[in-house]
């Protein structure tokens, strides 16, 4: 055989030293490397599918989920199908025995408390009227359940209670997202909104948007000169700088917050001080602490470093005799300033705006501090209902919309300034 | 130089062995979840220290979670992997997590160790066994605590805190309703035993807060025991509410010119539970014995001014561990402290507590 022949291979096609044709041999390297690339990538997939995705998922399903009730009082939403919730009438007696038999069941399985504090959500009054029942309903051995049960409870003869239950048998529930902007359904289907001045939900999202863009202006004000003398500074200085910049990162989050406290309070250093030079009288010491200009200032300092460091690295790649150029071409140092150097760094301060907002949106601790009762977020909620009133439908809903908000900024940052133009470095 | 040396020498064995012995011996670790600072030092005093010198198989290790206790123990619950043995939460969140099916049901003359006269557990603790899943450990109050300084007269009286002619100045209190609301109430002329009644009703709730409302301006809302103390040293506020232990720390312990004001009170408790699932249980309950005999609850007052929750303990309370001072006149429960009181209302809050909440911090919001 020549080598011709090898290379070609018996059926003429081109075979490789092995005599498999080049076509499988050269599609199995590029496989092997597609396999190896995605093992590569397949560890920070899981991860973020795992600690992200799914948690976040889960999230969304929590806040309208709501299986709890069929799951608990099987055969009382089985019976209460048939009945009118706007009749007017309390259900029927076979109702009510299916609700003895439910409740029998659950307080052996010691659950009649965990669907009370559910409707307790819903309804005040509901958690002790299931916890209360289920163990007076194991002493009803026989009828008529209507009256004994109503004799257990008086609860149990308003229409009202039943109408809870039956509103929220499905299983899923708009009720979470409704409550989440201050409305709930009327058992009659229409949905009411809570009168304006007791609405908590709306005005603490309103006011969270509000502060969080104070907080980027601040921060975008204060950084910008910041990362522009970090940048154009010698590197042995500029070190330094970053290295002060970096500084607060490595104090610990609560210990930046509580020596705010003590600079900005009224008996704080800072109102010592403007009272010993006489600037303010004693009793017009200034409130700057426990309201929304403390958590402004607080979260500003804290977030700084978001702002600089997108900031300073690009600024760090603006050419500096771009400047030089423009204004040995004529331009006063202001409009070539304005005019080249500005439009340069716009894709860092995109890039910082974005990161400082975000995480602002987020914040619970600061504000919770320092924020008073003008300085709360809408996280400072989220926070009460996961860890202290445990309606974690209501803090998943308020999660969501949250999360829905920060997308339409995202759109609309993404359709003004676009998205590409977004620079970390 | 040479002794010296040797007892170096001999030190370093010693501890070298001791450290081998304890590491083949602390076959099991106990994770005791707990509020962390004084409280948790109070506990290793009086019940970790002892049942560990004398079980030196048992290895405890603290966890400070116990402020989002309720909310972890579901979480761990439904992943199906609880890593706490014992944790130590307020009565409220015993009654709710016994609920919710996420505490052991304890009983507790069976778990529990009798009173040195024979007295069974049950008894001894009385009708503060408030859920068949908690084993009370202290009595704590809610109360005020006003700077002596700063005041031109002494408070004596909850309603001088909505006093502001009287007693001009800032106040702290908490950013919850509990408690604010009875105590706008009940200075706005209800009837102590109409309080919750009151309460019950929505006029009721704009009624306290529209109380709540004259000192609004001058409030500072605290959301962590420790701030109050805080604010009262810097003389941020010149009255404010928080727990009796942290006001006797500011005061006995850091000499801060406060005092106490005791009037009305609020009682509340502070217990064990043991999560549904802890995979220590046998050991727990053995731990538990010992932790919650009359000796060891009097024992915990020498640390810390709250009140043993067992009747048997009361007579034992002795002096401060560190600044022997007499404990008794600074618990709660003292007859001189204890004239007018309330008792935290599990049942009603537990109803309540998510409605009146809303309405309250939509009021903040105002």
């Amino acid at each position: 055989m020549t080598a011709t022949d090898i290379q070609n291979g018996p059926t003429g096609a081109i075979v490789t030293a092995d005599g498999q044709p080049l076509k499988v041999s050269l599609a199995r390297a590029l496989r092997r490397q597609r396999l190896f690339a995605l093992a590569l990538v397949a560890p920070l997939f899981i991860f973020v599918t795992i600690s992200f995705i799914i948690p976040i998922a889960d999230m969304l399903f929590r806040s309208v989920e709501n299986s709890i009730v069929e799951e608990i009082l099987p055969e009382t939403v089985k019976a209460l199908e048939s009945w009118d919730e706007n009749s007017g009438e309390l259900p029927d007696e076979a109702v009510f025995a299916a609700m003895v038999a439910d409740l029998k069941v659950a307080k052996a399985n010691r659950t009649n408390s965990k669907v009370g504090q559910r409707l307790n959500y819903e309804r005040s009054g509901m958690s002790s009227l299931f916890r209360g029942s289920g163990r007076k309903a194991v002493r009803i051995k026989e009828g008529p359940y209507k009256e004994k049960l109503i004799k257990a409870d008086k609860d149990w003869g308003k229409v009202v209670t039943w109408q809870v239950i039956k509103q929220f048998s499905p299983n899923l529930t708009p009720g979470y997202y409704l409550a989440s902007v201050d409305a709930m359904q009327t058992p009659d289907g229409s949905i009411q909104f809570e009168d304006s001045e007791k609405a908590i939900h709306t005005k603490l999202f309103v006011r969270t948007m509000i502060m969080s863009v104070a907080i980027t202006i601040t921060t975008l004000l204060l950084g910008f000169p910041i990362a522009y003398l970090i940048a154009t500074q010698p590197a042995k200085i500029s070190n330094l700088l970053i290295i002060l910049v970096l500084l607060p990162f490595w104090t610990s989050l609560l210990v930046r917050t509580t020596s705010w406290i003590a600079l900005l309070q009224q008996k704080g250093v800072i109102n010592d001080f403007l009272v010993l030079v006489g600037l303010i009288s004693e009793d017009g010491r200034l409130a700057m602490i426990h309201n929304a200009t403390g958590a402004v200032i607080a979260m500003t300092h804290i977030l700084l470093p978001f702002m600089v460091l997108p900031l300073y690295s690009v600024m760090k790649t603006i050419p500096p005799t771009y400047m030089r150029a423009a204004t040995s071409l004529g331009a006063h140092p202001w409009p070539a300033f304005w005019k080249v150097y500005f439009p340069n760094t716009v894709p860092g301060i995109g890039a910082g705006a974005i990161l400082v907002f975000i995480l602002a949106i987020g914040y619970y601790i600061t504000p919770e501090l320092v924020g008073g009762t003008s300085g709360t977020f809408i996280s400072n909620r989220i926070a009460f209902h996961i860890l202290n009133s445990l309606n974690w439908g209501l803090a998943a809903a308020l999660g969501a919309v949250l999360l829905a908000i920060v997308m339409v900024f995202y759109l609309l940052y993404d359709r003004i300034v676009g998205i590409d133009n977004m620079k970390l470095g | 130089m040479n002794s010296f040396k040797t007892a170096l020498i001999a030190a370093a064995v010693a501890s070298v062995a001791a450290g081998a012995v304890t590491s083949v011996q602390a076959e099991t670790e106990l994770v005791v979840v707990s509020w962390g600072g004084a409280y948790s030092a109070s506990q290793q005093g009086a019940y970790h220290d002892p049942y560990m010198a004398k079980n030196p198989g048992i290895k405890i290790i603290n966890d400070d979670s116990s402020n989002a206790a309720v909310a972890k123990l579901r979480a761990m619950n439904e992943a199906g992997n609880v890593t706490w043995d014992l944790v130590d939460v307020v009565a409220a969140d015993a009654i709710r997590l016994c609920d919710e099916g996420l505490a052991e049901v304890i009983d507790h003359d069976k778990v529990l160790a009798p009173a040195p006269d024979g007295t069974p557990a049950s008894e001894d603790f009385g009708n503060l066994l408030v859920s068949e899943c908690f084993i009370p450990q202290i009595v704590y109050s809610t109360t005020f605590g006003y700077r002596t300084d700063l005041l031109a007269s002494k408070p004596t009286s909850v309603c001088d805190v909505f006093d502001l002619a009287k007693f001009p100045g800032k106040r702290a209190l908490e950013k919850n309703p509990i408690n604010n609301m009875e105590w706008a109430l009940l200075c706005d002329g209800v009837a102590p035993d109409q309080v919750y009644e009151v309460l019950g009703t929505r006029e009721g709730v704009e009624k306290a807060l529209a109380k709540l409302g004259t000192i609004k301006d001058s409030v500072v809302w605290w959301s962590k025991g420790a701030q109050t103390p805080q604010l009262l040293a810097d003389g941020e506020v010149v009255m404010g509410s928080t727990y009796n232990g942290r006001l006797f720390a500011v005061i006995e312990e850091e000499k801060q010119p406060i005092a106490m004001l005791w009037d009305w009170q609020v009682f509340d408790l502070d217990g064990w539970i043991v999560p549904t699932g802890t995979k220590n249980k046998a050991a727990v309950m053995e731990y538990l014995r010992f932790a919650t005999d009359t000796q060891r609850l009097a024992d915990q007052a020498k640390f810390i001014s709250y009140g043993p929750a067992r009747k048997s303990s009361a007579p034992l309370v002795g002096k401060h561990a560190t600044l022997g001072i007499d404990m008794a006149p600074h618990m709660p429960t003292d007859p001189a402290n204890a004239k007018t009181t309330l008792l935290y209302n599990y049942e009603f809050w537990a109803d309540n507590r998510d409605d009146i909440d809303e309405r309250f911090q939509s009021w903040l919001l105002q």
